[in-house]
């Protein structure tokens, strides 16, 4: 019965899905931009001066709402952490306080953490010049973090330090964003810093600061949430946990 | 003859309608999760799809390559937005999973009173 609604609602969905778009029934394509897109990219080189022009949308065109991304994200470590304090040592401590991880993900996991860092530092340095940035950078920088907490030889993080990481990257996001205000357009997020030679390292501005910003705000909330859920509870204070 | 972008729409169009239905009769919640994921992953290609053009590159200006003939750049920033979001939205509802599960010892919908259907 309720798979048989579910189709009904699915075959509903379906329709509404293929009629929102005709263009799925016709082979051709549009052959060239008529969207926003095209004069973002006819203007990224002058704007923004990142080749990679989705850089230059995120950080630039709509840094606001990459603002407002980050948030969404701190808000929802925020409430791991939260939901998960209470449970800490209920659900995930026989997973991991007692493993070690193996002999391979030991002794590989000790080679390969030092790149793993180099590569992330790498996307996120070069995120106005290829595919990546901040995000997937700080995301490779946390993965160096998981394999500590899988191998076990971190137990716990250091929380405060990875908040003060945290809150100092979201200030210098808003600090650099402030900068704005100095040039002679002013206004939030505008860039003001030289923008140097096209397609070089050294170019595009602001962007690769605030990237850099994103990764370390991504790298440690990604280490928040996970350690929030695999930590054990206090040391020092065993817990009654009767009920 | 099916061009890449129809190709890219039924993939998505699939995708999401795999993910509701799993929502719509998965019983165990982890699976509820796992198939609304799929569903996003669904919604994201459909979003990069849209801005598809014919024999478009990436956009990223490369040195030695003339002309402008890319993609369109704004779903992809949008898609990003996207795959974020969704990242913060599964570590919640997997949290909430996990409280669940401490707090009633099952994480079958159909047993839990105010989720069955």
């Amino acid at each position: 019965m309720r798979k048989l609604i579910g189709l009904l609602l699915l075959g509903a969905f379906a329709f509404y899905l293929v009629s929102l778009m005709p263009s799925v029934f016709s082979p051709q394509s549009r052959d060239h931009l008529e969207t926003v897109g095209k004069p973002i990219i006819e203007s990224a080189e002058q704007v923004s001066g990142s080749a990679n022009v989705v850089t230059a949308i995120v950080v630039q065109y709509r840094g606001l709402d990459t603002l407002g991304e980050v948030t969404v994200l701190f808000v929802s470590a925020l409430g791991v952490a939260l939901l998960a304090s209470s449970l800490k040592d209920r659900v995930f401590r026989s997973m991991f306080a007692d493993d070690d991880g193996g002999f391979i993900l030991q002794t590989g996991g000790r080679i390969l953490l030092p790149f793993i860092v180099l590569i992330g530092v790498y996307i996120v340095a070069h995120g106005h010049l290829s595919p990546g940035g901040g995000f997937p950078g700080g995301v490779l920088i946390a993965t160096a973090i998981f394999i500590l907490l899988l191998t076990g030889q971190v137990s716990a993080m250091p929380h405060g330090l990875l908040n003060l990481l945290e809150t100092l990257a979201g200030l210098g996001f808003i600090g650099l964003g402030a900068l704005g205000f100095m040039g002679d357009n002013p206004s939030f997020l505008t860039n003001v810093l030289p923008k140097g030679q096209f397609m070089t390292l050294f170019s595009a501005g602001f962007i690769p600061f605030i990237y850099a910003m994103v990764g370390i705000k991504v790298a440690s909330e990604l280490t928040t949430v996970v350690s929030s859920l695999t930590e054990e509870g206090d040391a020092g204070t065993p817990k009654e946990n009767h009920r | 003859m099916i061009s890449v972008p129809q190709v890219l729409y039924i993939t998505s169009f699939l995708l999401i309608l795999i993910g509701l239905y799993g929502v719509l009769t998965q019983r165990n919640l982890i699976r509820i999760v796992i198939a609304l994921n799929v569903a996003d992953s669904g919604i994201n290609l459909l979003l990069v799809t849209l801005g598809y053009v014919d024999g478009g590159r990436v956009p990223i200006f490369t040195p030695g390559v003339q002309g402008a003939h890319m993609v369109d750049p704004v779903p992809q920033a949008l898609v990003l937005t996207s795959i974020v979001i969704g990242f913060g939205v599964t570590a919640l509802m997997l949290t909430l999973v996990m409280r669940i599960f401490a707090q009633r010892g099952t994480i079958d919908a159909s047993r839990l009173r105010g989720l069955k259907w």
